[in-house]
């Protein structure tokens, strides 16, 4: 079962400067702090917490696309090994290749003059991957082929597309230089249910296809119930539990996982009022409170919670959790 | 209960560049005082034309159907809102009876003038209130939504707010009024599930204390079944099925309801596999013919589907679907 780990990063934290602070320490956003994380090869690995947790901004240090302030992260695929914080540009242009970014809707970020097969084609021509115009085309069929994308509209332009099929160009564009790691972020959020069952299993046979792993970041719990294999939950920058998607979602042990899974709307009209509501909201990452950075908001919250922060520890199979608490709530529940 | 709105054969066109589409067909719905109605559809099929038709609120090129009826029930008689002519006329439904939140605050407020004077400058239009009382009472109903500290919050921006902030605030001004009906589209969408827990909850407890009639706008069934007395289903313009929430949930008798449901992840099975519903929503310009959901639709029993739009056909008790599978004439099928 144990594949190799592919990604992982170790006490990984981004900071954001902020302006001011001409006395005393620099004031800084600290999006993402002290991340411990393990990707393993061939997972499908999901990343859920509410908006303002640091999900987006992890993504990216993960693919260099974010600045590591502290820690650092390590790819290792078989082919190459990196350490992401002091890549040199060869290295870096190469690890670019390998790990890629899905964009919710690569048609804002890019020109209205493109056509699909240019979209697709852009990253090939960027990194220089083809030699050849033939090639670069029959490397862009074969990947629209492999997202299901009609060959004939490649000469088309991603306006006349629905969200459903943006999205597939959106994948293609990402595969097409050979990845091994793909972040998909909040991939499927806009389309709607109906299409999103549609990219999800297009995303998971792609997956199971081409030996993939994917770090698919997420605020809808119930899809990601559904996709990843192991889901790793965050709040204010740092991972507050991470576990084997079932153990998670049957055992959560941190506050906050079950605050947010009775938060999801039942579809049983009988379960109304049964949900355990949780005040307040996320404070800012500029002044976060001390302790444990969920105190604010924790139903369980005690005086050592206000001034020590816990750290991850296992709480079993591949489970770790935050909590200064998590045995003695456990023991109450069962 | 007592009848609050009723909407009869709403049809609204728009003339678009491309040519005129067809938005809402023959949409027909009421609603009683105190009950909250669901109105549910992916995206395009209609809910925030259909919303702004009973404020007679959309843009310029929309031509309604003649045999379209809104009659708002108010105490002191019925309104009759497609006759409404002007502003001042207007002025009986557009925030005064009828409120309107939406799913991104911000557009409703305007981004230079403090929420407080907003807020005081609608209840002096719609009430009789003096400056004073209206700001005492934008206070009491920004501290009624649960936002703390309400003095402050009356002199700030809604760009000072965070988001879950601003819609409560939102809810605040739509409800000093205190309208009729609510009409809330998408009111939680753009929200986290803890945000919007609360919100859900804040709106449920002041349905309970004001007695208002709510349309809730939503493409998210949880929510409905979280919060709604019935539903409507809509898909393209169409009124496909209408219930009572637990019957359309559980029993749900259009196929696209079925589709909608099944293609849902739910955390009662995480194993189960998601299943789409095929194809594509096709563009309002390709507006399919017969039953406007046959090129979606995985139950399709004949030619007839494609030729003919089915009737709405009462199902059960408080509970119609347009669909052929439910024509008698079909029953042997
Ligand atoms: N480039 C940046 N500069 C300053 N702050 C940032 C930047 N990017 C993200 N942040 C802050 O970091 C925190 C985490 O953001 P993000 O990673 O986008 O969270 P999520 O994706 O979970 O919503 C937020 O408070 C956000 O405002
Ligand atoms: N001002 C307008 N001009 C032309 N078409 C419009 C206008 N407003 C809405 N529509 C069209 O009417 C249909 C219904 O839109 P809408 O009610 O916004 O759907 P929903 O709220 O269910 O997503 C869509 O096809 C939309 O493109
Ligand atoms: S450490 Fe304390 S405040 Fe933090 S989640 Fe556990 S019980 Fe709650
Ligand atoms: S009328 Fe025919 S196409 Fe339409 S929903 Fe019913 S079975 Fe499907
Ligand atoms: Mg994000
Ligand atoms: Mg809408």
């Amino acid at each position: 079962m144990s594949q190799p780990t592919l990604i992982s990063a170790q006490g990984l934290s981004v900071h954001y400067a902020l302006r001011g602070g001409l006395i005393g320490p620099k004031p800084y956003v600290g999006a993402v702090e002290n991340v411990d994380i393990e990707i393993a090869s061939g997972s499908f690995f999901g990343l859920v917490g509410e908006s303002g947790s640091g999900k987006t901004t992890l993504g990216r240090a993960m693919l260099r696309a974010a600045p590591i302030s502290r820690g650092d992260v390590h790819f290792d695929d078989g082919e190459v090994s990196y350490s992401l914080k002091n890549l040199g540009k060869q290295d870096l242009k190469d690890y670019r290749k390998r790990a890629q970014l899905i964009f919710q809707d690569p048609y804002a970020a890019l020109s209205p003059r493109m056509t699909v097969r240019d979209i697709i084609a852009e990253p090939l021509e960027v990194m220089g991957l083809t030699s050849s115009r033939a090639e670069t085309d029959e490397r862009v069929r074969e990947i629209a082929a492999k997202c299901r994308l009609n060959v004939e509209h490649l000469r088309r332009f991603p306006h006349a597309f629905s969200g459903g099929q943006r999205q597939r160009i959106s994948i293609a564009r990402a595969l097409v230089s050979g990845p091994k790691f793909i972040v998909a972020d909040e991939s499927v959020a806009a389309l709607d249910v109906s299409i999103q069952a549609d990219v999800l299993n297009l995303l998971k046979a792609i997956q199971e296809d081409m030996g993939l792993t994917f770090l698919f970041i997420s605020h809808d719990l119930s899809v990601v119930a559904h996709v990843c294999d192991h889901v790793a939950v965050m709040y204010l920058g740092r991972i507050v539990e991470t576990a084997p998607t079932r153990t998670l979602f049957s055992n959560p042990r941190h506050p906050y996982t079950s605050a947010l899974l009775s938060a999801i709307p039942s579809l049983d009209p009988d379960d109304r009022g049964k949900v355990q509501k949780l005040e307040g909201e996320i404070p800012s990452p500029t002044n976060p409170p001390p302790g444990c950075k969920f105190q604010t908001r924790c139903p369980h919250a005690i005086d050592v919670c206000r001034i020590q922060e816990p750290s991850l520890e296992p709480a079993g199979t591949e489970h770790h959790v935050a909590c200064h608490r998590w045995q003695e709530l456990r023991d109450q529940t069962n | 209960m007592s009848r609050l709105i009723d909407v009869e054969n709403l049809t609204l066109q728009f003339d678009t560049d491309e040519g005129r589409i067809t938005a809402v067909d023959n949409v027909s719905f009421s609603l009683e005082a105190g009950e909250v109605m669901g109105l549910v559809g992916e995206s395009g099929s209609g809910k925030s034309v259909t919303a702004k038709s009973l404020m007679k609120l959309n843009p310029r090129n929309a031509v309604y159907g003649p045999d379209t009826r809104i009659t708002l029930h108010l105490e002191d008689g019925p309104v009759d809102v497609m006759s409404l002519q002007n502003d001042t006329e207007m002025k009986i439904v557009r925030g005064g009876s009828i409120s309107l939140i939406f799913q991104e605050p911000m557009a409703s407020f305007a981004p230079a003038i403090s929420i407080g004077d907003q807020m005081v400058e609608q209840l002096m239009i719609h009430t009789d209130f003096t400056k004073a009382q209206s700001k005492e009472l934008s206070i009491e109903m920004l501290d009624r939504v649960g936002i703390s500290d309400p003095s402050t919050r009356f002199g700030q921006y809604a760009f000072e707010l965070s988001g879950g902030m601003r819609q409560r605030a939102m809810i605040a001004m739509a409800l000093s009024t205190k309208p009729k009906l609510l009409i809330a589209d998408e009111p939680t969408t753009a929200l986290d599930v803890t945000i919007q827990a609360q919100v859900i909850d804040l709106m449920k407890d002041l349905v309970t204390e004001f007695g208002m009639g709510i349309i809730f706008i939503t493409h998210d069934l949880g929510v409905i079944a979280q919060t709604a007395d019935k539903v409507a289903v809509m898909y393209l313009g169409k009124l496909v099925e209408q219930g009572e929430v637990r019957d359309v949930i559980r029993r749900p008798a259009h196929p696209y309801t079925r589709g909608l449901l099944a293609a849902l992840p739910t955390l009662d099975d995480i194993d189960a596999p998601l299943t789409p519903i095929p194809g594509d929503i096709p563009s309002p310009l390709e507006r399919p013919s017969g039953c406007v959901y046959h090129t979606r639709c995985q139950e399709v029993i004949g030619p007839r589907c494609s030729a003919e739009a089915p009737q709405f056909l009462q199902v059960d008790t408080n509970h119609a679907a347009a669909c052929h599978i439910h024509d008698a004439s079909e029953g042997a099928a």
